[in-house]
This record gives C-alpha cells, sequence and structure tokens, in this order.
C-alpha cells in the first residue's frame, strides 16, 4: 500500500501468454489505473554491437532473429540498406516474391495477434480458431524457405529461392481457405455485441496522441491516419501497384482488431496479385563483398508498423553500425498514457493491443529490476479481468462460433 | 523420501505441467511453444497443461539465450519449481547460446544458469520436436540420466 489509498501492483516479468519478459508496475487509485511504469529489456541480447562485428552476409543471419514473427520483414530492410548502398538494382521476380513472403508473413502476424487479444479476454475458442488457421499460412512459408519460422528468403541482391507454379497453386488454395476464414472473423467482430462491448472504448490513443507518441502501424491507423510505407513511400514490388490503406476512426483496441482484419484481407488481395503480375527472369544480382562507404535510413512496413534500418558502412566487408528501430519499439510510448484512467481489468488486452513485441524492442534500455518485490503474475491479472466483466454480463463463453468453420 | 519422490515421478508423468520462459529468445521458439497447445498439435491430448506458476511446475521449457536481465529471474523460477523437476533448452539458443554467443549481453545457453536435462537445437524448433522433447524428460528417472552436452 502506498499513500492515498494507492495500491501499487507489480507484474511480470515472467507470464505465460505474452511469452516474452516485460515488467509493469500499475498504481491503482480504486479500481482506475492512475498510473503504470513499464519495464522492458529483459530481451536485450545485444545484436547491434555483434552485427558490427561480423560480416554483412553473417548479420543478415542476426538481423533474420531480432524477431522471430516478423524476420522478413528485417532482412527486406536490411538487405535493402545494403542493396541501396552497393548500387544494386535487384530483379523484379525477386521483388515480387519478397512482397508474397511479406504479405504471408502479415496474415501470420495478424492471425497470432487476434488469437492472443482472443485469449486476452477470455474469449479461448478465437484463441484456437485462429491459430488452427495460421498454421496453414506456416505450412505454405515452409513450403516456400523450408522452415516455419526464420524462413531466410532473402539475401544481398534478391531471394535465394525461386518460386513455381506447384507452390503458387498451392497459396491460391489455402488463400480462398484463409479468406473464408477471415471474412467470417471480420463477420463476427461486426456482428457480435459481446466482443464489441468488451473492446470498444478502452485503450484509447485518439489521432492527436497517436502522432504525438509516434505510434505506427495498426495502431496510427486505427486512430484514423492513413499512414503505410507501402503507400507512403513505396518500395520494391510496392511500386507497382496500389495498396489500400486501411483505416478505422474508433482508435480503440475495437478499432486495432477491425484495422487487423481487413489487412488481412488485403495482403490475400496483394499476393493475388502479385501470383498473377509475377515477373519472368532472374532472381538474384551480384552484390559485391565489399560495401561501399555511405549511410543509409531504410524504411518499410513490417505486420506492426514502420520498421526502420539505419546502416553506416566504411568500405569494409563489416557494417560500421547497424541500428534496428523496430515498430514495436515506438508503440509503447503511447502506452502509458493509454492505460491511465482505464480499469485494472482492462489493462491485459490494452497491453496485447498494440502487439508487443519484445525481442524487437529491446534494443538499448536499462531497467532496474531488484527481483525482491512480491510479484502478480500475468496470468491471474488476466483471469481478474476475465471475472471482472463476467460479473457485469459480459461472458465470452455465451459466444457460439459456428461449426463447420 | 523415496517413496515421495517414486509417487511424485509417476503422478507428473500421467499429467505433467510445462512451464514457459523466454530468457531472451527472438520469439520464434516462444510462438512454437504455444503452438504445441493449439488445435494441429495439441499437446493437451496427452494431459501436458501449460500454466502460469513455477510452484505447479513439473517441466520448465526454456527459450533463448539467457540475457543477464533474466539471468536472476531463470534461477529464482528454478528454485520455485518442486522436485523431481525438469529442464528442456528449446532452440540453438538455449543449447549454446546460438548466434548470440558472445555478445556483450548476453550468458550463453540455459545451462550456463541452471541444469538441464533435455536438449533441443534447432533455428526455430518445431512443435514436433518439443512434443518428443517433453515426452523425453517425463521418461527420465534420475537427475544426471539426460543429455550430455
Amino acid at each position: 500500500m502506498a499513500d492515498d489509498n494507492k495500491v501499487i501492483i507489480p507484474i511480470g516479468p515472467q507470464h505465460p501468454s505474452l511469452d516474452e519478459p516485460a515488467s509493469f508496475t500499475v498504481t491503482l487509485s480504486g479500481e482506475r489505473v492512475d498510473n503504470v511504469v513499464i519495464g522492458i529489456g529483459y530481451n536485450h541480447r545485444g545484436l547491434e554491437k555483434a552485427c558490427e562485428s561480423r560480416t554483412y552476409v553473417q548479420d543478415l543471419y542476426i538481423v533474420e532473429r531480432v524477431c522471430g514473427i516478423c524476420s522478413h520483414s528485417h532482412t527486406s530492410a536490411f538487405c535493402m540498406g545494403v542493396e541501396q548502398l552497393a548500387g544494386v538494382t535487384v530483379p523484379d521476380r525477386a521483388e515480387y516474391i519478397r512482397a508474397i513472403v511479406a504479405e504471408l508473413e502479415r496474415l501470420h502476424s495478424h492471425l497470432l495477434w487476434l488469437g492472443v487479444a482472443g485469449h486476452e479476454i477470455g474469449f479461448d475458442t478465437l484463441f484456437m480458431y485462429t491459430w488452427r488457421d495460421r498454421e496453414k499460412v506456416l505450412d505454405l512459408l515452409a513450403a516456400i524457405g523450408g522452415n516455419r519460422i526464420n524462413y531466410s528468403v532473402n539475401t544481398f541482391g534478391g531471394v535465394r529461392r525461386d518460386l513455381d507454379e506447384s507452390i503458387f497453386a498451392k497459396i491460391t488454395a489455402t488463400l480462398n481457405e484463409l479468406e473464408k476464414q477471415i471474412n467470417y472473423y471480420l463477420e463476427l467482430a461486426q456482428t457480435e455485441l459481446t466482443l464489441k462491448a468488451r473492446l470498444s472504448g478502452i485503450g484509447c490513443l485518439s489521432k492527436e496522441d497517436a502522432l504525438k507518441f509516434g505510434a505506427t502501424g495498426p495502431v496510427l491507423r486505427a486512430a484514423g491516419v492513413a499512414q503505410d510505407i507501402r503507400t507512403a513511400e513505396p518500395y520494391g514490388a510496392y511500386k507497382n501497384f496500389e495498396v489500400n490503406v486501411i483505416t478505422h476512426t474508433a482508435a480503440d483496441v475495437f478499432g486495432r482488431t477491425a484495422v487487423r482484419i481487413l489487412e488481412m484481407l488485403e495482403s490475400i488481395r496483394i499476393i493475388r496479385h502479385c501470383i498473377k503480375e509475377m515477373p519472368e527472369g532472374a532472381i538474384l544480382a551480384k552484390v559485391p563483398r565489399r560495401i561501399p562507404e555511405g549511410e543509409v535510413i531504410v524504411r518499410m512496413e513490417a505486420p506492426r508498423g514502420e520498421n526502420i534500418h539505419y546502416i553506416r558502412s566504411n568500405g569494409t566487408d563489416k557494417p560500421d553500425r547497424i541500428r534496428v528501430r523496430a515498430p514495436s519499439e515506438a508503440n509503447w510510448h503511447g502506452m502509458q498514457h493509454m492505460l491511465k484512467g482505464e480499469y485494472l481489468a482492462d489493462v491485459p488486452i490494452s497491453i496485447a493491443a498494440i502487439d508487443p513485441c519484445y525481442s524487437c524492442t529491446d534494443r538499448a534500455i536499462t531497467v532496474n529490476s531488484d527481483g525482491t518485490r512480491k510479484v502478480t503474475d500475468w496470468q491471474s491479472i488476466r483471469k481478474y479481468g476475465i471475472d471482472w466483466y463476467k460479473k457485469r454480463g459480459l461472458d465470452m463463453a455465451d459466444i457460439r462460433l459456428e461449426r463447420g468453420v | 523420501m523415496d517413496l515421495i519422490r517414486k509417487a511424485s515421478q509417476w503422478a507428473s508423468g500421467k499429467s505433467p505441467w510445462i512451464l514457459h520462459f523466454n530468457a531472451g529468445a527472438c520469439n520464434g521458439c516462444d510462438i512454437e511453444v504455444v503452438d504445441c497447445v493449439t488445435p494441429r498439435y495439441d499437446l493437451e491430448r496427452f494431459g501436458v497443461v501449460k500454466q502460469g506458476s513455477p510452484r505447479h511446475a513439473d517441466v520448465l521449457i526454456c527459450t533463448g539465450a539467457v540475457t543477464l536481465q533474466t539471468r536472476d529471474r531463470l534461477k529464482q523460477i528454478y528454485e520455485q519449481m518442486p522436485e523431481p523437476k525438469r529442464v528442456i533448452a528449446v532452440g540453438t539458443c538455449a543449447c549454446t547460446g546460438g548466434v548470440f554467443d558472445g555478445c556483450y549481453c548476453v550468458t550463453g545457453g540455459i545451462d550456463t544458469v541452471i541444469p538441464v536435462d533435455v536438449y533441443v537445437p534447432g533455428c526455430a524448433v518445431r512443435p514436433d520436436e518439443i512434443i518428443s522433447a517433453v515426452e523425453r524428460a517425463l521418461s527420465l528417472k534420475t537427475d544426471g540420466e539426460g543429455d550430455k552436452k
């Protein structure tokens, strides 16, 4: 107990549902959140420094492991930077293959998020449904790159593997199944009143605040700002076709859910378009081992938002400096503002709604953890939230999903 | 004492509870650990339940090269677990430190902090391999019978 009848609840850093370590110290007055101190940095591995002592080709391997979910986004940004420095033009076919993999990654990342969000509000059926569908996307990624996660499709100057007609047929067939599923989730989000009541009006970040705190990706687009690097500063294959930017006006967790579901449908459209328009030709251009002196900043749209890589080269085969600004890092800044004045019961889903990724974020943040306090685990705070809403008549178990889907 | 140990070993073999801890992984292996409880792999059909508290866990599934920030926490979690306890290092990073070995913020594999029974290399490890590792960890009769590095 602190002064003025305020209760301080430390949560984490070990919790089962987010799968990554982070700690939150929530100060409550009554049931409302007064303040939140976010402790991240548990996942800091020092990989920017590791990149500086290795060659570019070795770095590609490390950069892929910035984050296991958006691994393709990080290598794409890194490759684009090195290619720009080396003055290499990537063949069109390689750009289209990169775009296909990037959109498949967006599909699997958003399906994953939808499941985690369902889990946080006690709607575990949705979790099981979306993760089952996600397996289909992982099968495709495994067929393309040979691995379910960290598929290492990218290499400097293009891609490592070519796609043939049999894989295109496989992708098309899977997309047809997925489209049906995602449309069903969209209908569920729009018509299911329990879901809407649970997600609306929490984790609000208005348009002004989202811009002020520098939010990116679905968090920013759910606040009504049509910002997407694929259209704002087109790169690769996105120069050749239009991408519809999905926005929503709700600016809360419900808005973010809607934006992510609609973005999945847009991704399906883009993949179909890429397969139809797939150019013929080489998939790899030759890139010199020594990269000419210079520096470059690359922006690209990862599933979670704008991903920025900075590369400085000193003319050798090793980079001088690499900086990764992952999208989750930008979204953390608004979190404190988002949670202030919320009920404690809404904290788990509000945190989950920015789709936080700690392995991406934890670049160079120092956290002091004394490790002696009594700590509440995430599971109990999640359960508290679910029960709190059950008492108020919002029980996710009331939602009946269709059997056949 | 021996009898209690035998009894608890018999019981935990029927329905082991697993605890997952990310000691600084890239999220790849962690997602695959969660994948194990989803419909395609469904660890729960073997009675395996993924849950939150170390005090209820029989098997600790660890991912990632141990960072300086998580090192003490990992030790704490291991100490809180009741006997008999088994530790599985999932992923190349967890086995040896992998690609992050030698980074200034990384101590190396899980076995630099706590004893490990089963090593599962891979980047990222597939859910099938995690399931087989859990099965293998439970079949171990005594400490020190597991994988040798």
